[in-house]
């Protein structure tokens, strides 16, 4: 054999010698369970990575207790007197429970845009499985992360003077769930086109900011000048706010004059847009994403 | 003569007929044939930009061909891609694994992706971690290995479901000689112990003669396709090196005396003859000047490729990064103008 004194070659040699029999496995026709064996396995390496990344858990919360601590305190005497009493960090908490998985799941999607730099993306691609498959699991396992930093905001509700409740803390999750899934199949079906990080990024920052600003996240709907009206009816995330904004406020003690100014809800042409509407928006919106990510991803070589 | 290492009898585990890939202009791959046969090591041999990698991402349904055709392990790779990627394991040039996850969690996750028995993962893992010496390292995040430990890793990922036919493009690439040397003891003692037909693509000549039969090609043709030997054989002659104390006259008394046509090559003359350890007594006996040393060599790849492709493997890819130097010089200056 070789004369190298490489430890590994000898323990390699000595199990040769040794004569294990060989392990023979066979991978079996493409199936439905195969499928979603794929998919979970993708999805449970977003949530492994994600575990592995502590310094990403904390940076992703930055940007929500920016707004909420400082915006929201720094900006509570001016707000004052439109908020008929309400905290203005209680206000636009619901806005932060959006971006917080926006963010998030943002970064979720940007790590395809990494796998296809390291050459990770290669070894999914090249698998006996659908791409659908892949995509799907990514989208999933996105979702999940975000969620995971949404229950972080979730947690610090008392401290905006949002109480625990379990009813509120599941609609709250539900829409994030929701939201950080149509996100994700976004970043993704933007991956797709993007092969370097640093244009994603700038790409996603282009459009996600505008968004988050124009959604209402950090000012009532009713009322606006109608160019900002017509551009925040038009944003997708308006839908996304305007839930979970009724959700929080069904749950907190305000009068009927701030409900009024704060929680209006979003109207088209004086038409109240009903919640089960806005979600089917947000669902739709997101499967239409994905669809358009699963084709790129099997339309490339 | 070719010389596959099991029977005759049994299907081809990749046969290619007239397979084109044009990327726009660039005629990459211009209509290459060949077979190898099952349990064979095939290397592919090349300067870079030769098309060996286009070839093989052909064979591995990583990209579709411009025409011709090409089946895998029995299976067409344009039209049956699953049953190709089933029966495939891969180890790509650039590294493939995920930094953040153990070796055991990528192997892990390669056998998910593959639908390997669940009940058996566990046990064929440890089987390939220990062939390449990783075991101890399973739960170790793929990020602190060395680059020779991750390209045993991914050899070892790419064997996580037995696959039939092992593609290995330029595995050996940017390791040092002793981990090179490591590889191939591995690569040799998995054709011995695992069914496996071998494909593999280098651009060291001194790799090619492990193989049972290699394919040269230059400019996305495959100008010679034998076993190294044979190859070698094939040139003909023998390298014939002698020192005189007067060159020009020994030129031109090799030429007199033996009708040989001799050069000066780095000081001595040089010559090839078709039997060297025969001629090198007759030269002694005959010859009518004074030889003060004589050396015989047999020819080598490197002899080889330079007579199929006129150059040296070296310098085949010198000419290539000094015409990429060129191209960047000019990007970067804003071209000529």
């Amino acid at each position: 054999m070789s004369t190298t004194t490489d430890t590994q070659t000898q323990s390699a040699t000595e199990a040769t010698a040794s004569g294990t029999p060989i392990v023979r496995v066979s991978v079996p026709q493409r199936s439905m369970r195969s499928e979603l064996r794929a998919i979970k396995i993708v999805w449970r390496r977003e949530l492994i990575r994600y575990r592995a990344d502590r310094l990403r858990m904390v940076t992703t919360l930055v940007q929500p207790f920016l707004f909420l601590f400082v915006l929201g305190s720094g900006l509570q005497s001016v707000a004052a007197a439109g908020t008929h009493g309400v905290n203005l960090k209680t206000f636009i908490y619901p806005g932060i429970l959006c971006i917080a998985v926006m963010f998030t799941a943002m970064f979720s999607a940007a790590s395809i845009v990494w796998d296809r730099e390291f050459g990770f993306l290669r070894e999914m691609m090249v698998a006996p499985v659908r791409r659908s498959s892949i995509v799907i699991g990514k989208c999933f396992g996105g979702a999940s992360v975000a969620c995971i930093q949404g229950i972080v905001i979730i947690a610090i509700g008392p401290l905006v003077h949002v109480p625990y409740n379990v009813v509120l803390i599941l609609e709250v999750f539900f829409l994030q769930l929701l939201l950080a899934f149509s996100i994700t199949a976004f970043g993704v079906m933007v991956a797709a086109r993007i092969k370097q990080m640093q244009s994603f990024m700038g790409v996603m920052q282009m459009i996600v900011t505008p968004m988050f600003f124009i959604s209402g996240a950090l000012f009532p709907v009713a009322g606006l000048a109608t160019w900002l009206a017509i551009l925040n009816r038009l944003d997708p995330l308006t839908y996304a706010v305007d839930p979970m904004r009724r959700a929080v406020f069904s749950h907190i003690n305000v009068s009927h004059a701030a409900q009024q100014a704060l929680n209006s809800g979003v109207t088209w042409f004086g038409w109240r847009v009903p919640t089960a509407l806005e979600i089917a928006m947000i669902v739709i919106l997101g499967l239409v994403m994905l669809g358009v990510a699963i084709w790129e991803f099997s339309a490339t070589d | 003569m070719t010389s596959p290492a099991t029977n005759g009898a049994s299907a081809p585990a990749i046969s290619v007929r007239d397979l084109v890939k044009n990327f726009g202009e660039v005629r990459a791959v211009r209509g290459v044939n060949f077979e190898v046969a099952m349990g064979e090591v095939f290397g592919f041999l090349g300067p870079n930009g030769a098309g060996k990698t286009t070839t093989i991402n052909m064979l591995c349904t990583l990209a579709t061909p411009t025409s011709g055709q090409a089946a895998v392990a029995g299976h067409d790779v344009a039209t049956e891609r699953d049953d190709v990627r089933r029966n495939i394991g891969l180890v790509f040039q650039d590294p493939t694994l995920d930094g953040y996850l153990t070796a055991a969690q990528n192997l892990q996750l390669h056998a998910e992706l593959y639908g390997v028995q669940s009940d058996l993962v566990q046990a064929r893992m440890r089987q390939v971690m220990e062939m390449v010496g990783l075991w101890d390292r399973k739960d170790s995040v793929v990020g602190t290995f060395s680059g020779g430990m991750r390209r045993r890793l991914e050899i070892a990922r790419g064997l996580m479901h037995s696959p039939r036919v092992l593609f290995l493009d330029e595995p050996t690439i940017g390791l040092d000689p002793q981990t090179r040397r490591s590889i191939w003891t591995y690569i040799r003692e998995l054709k011995e112990r695992e069914e496996i037909t071998i494909f593999m693509t280098t651009h060291y000549m001194d790799e090619a003669e492990w193989c049972d039969r290699i394919a040269i090609m230059d400019h996305g043709e495959i100008v010679a396709l034998d076993s190294p030997g044979a190859l070698k054989a094939g040139i003909g002659t023998d390298r014939v090196t002698i020192h005189t104390d007067d060159n020009d006259a020994a030129i031109a008394a090799l030429q007199r005396q033996f009708e040989i046509e001799a050069k000066v090559s780095e000081g001595a003359v040089t010559f090839g003859v078709p039997a060297g350890e025969e001629f090198v007594p007759r030269l002694f006996a005959e010859f009518e000047m004074p030889i003060r040393s004589v050396s015989v060599s047999r020819p080598t790849l490197d002899d080889v490729f330079m007579s199929y492709t006129g150059t040296t493997i070296r310098d085949a890819e010198e000419d290539q990064s000094k015409h990429r130097n060129r191209v960047m010089m000019q990007m970067m200056t804003g071209g000529r103008r």
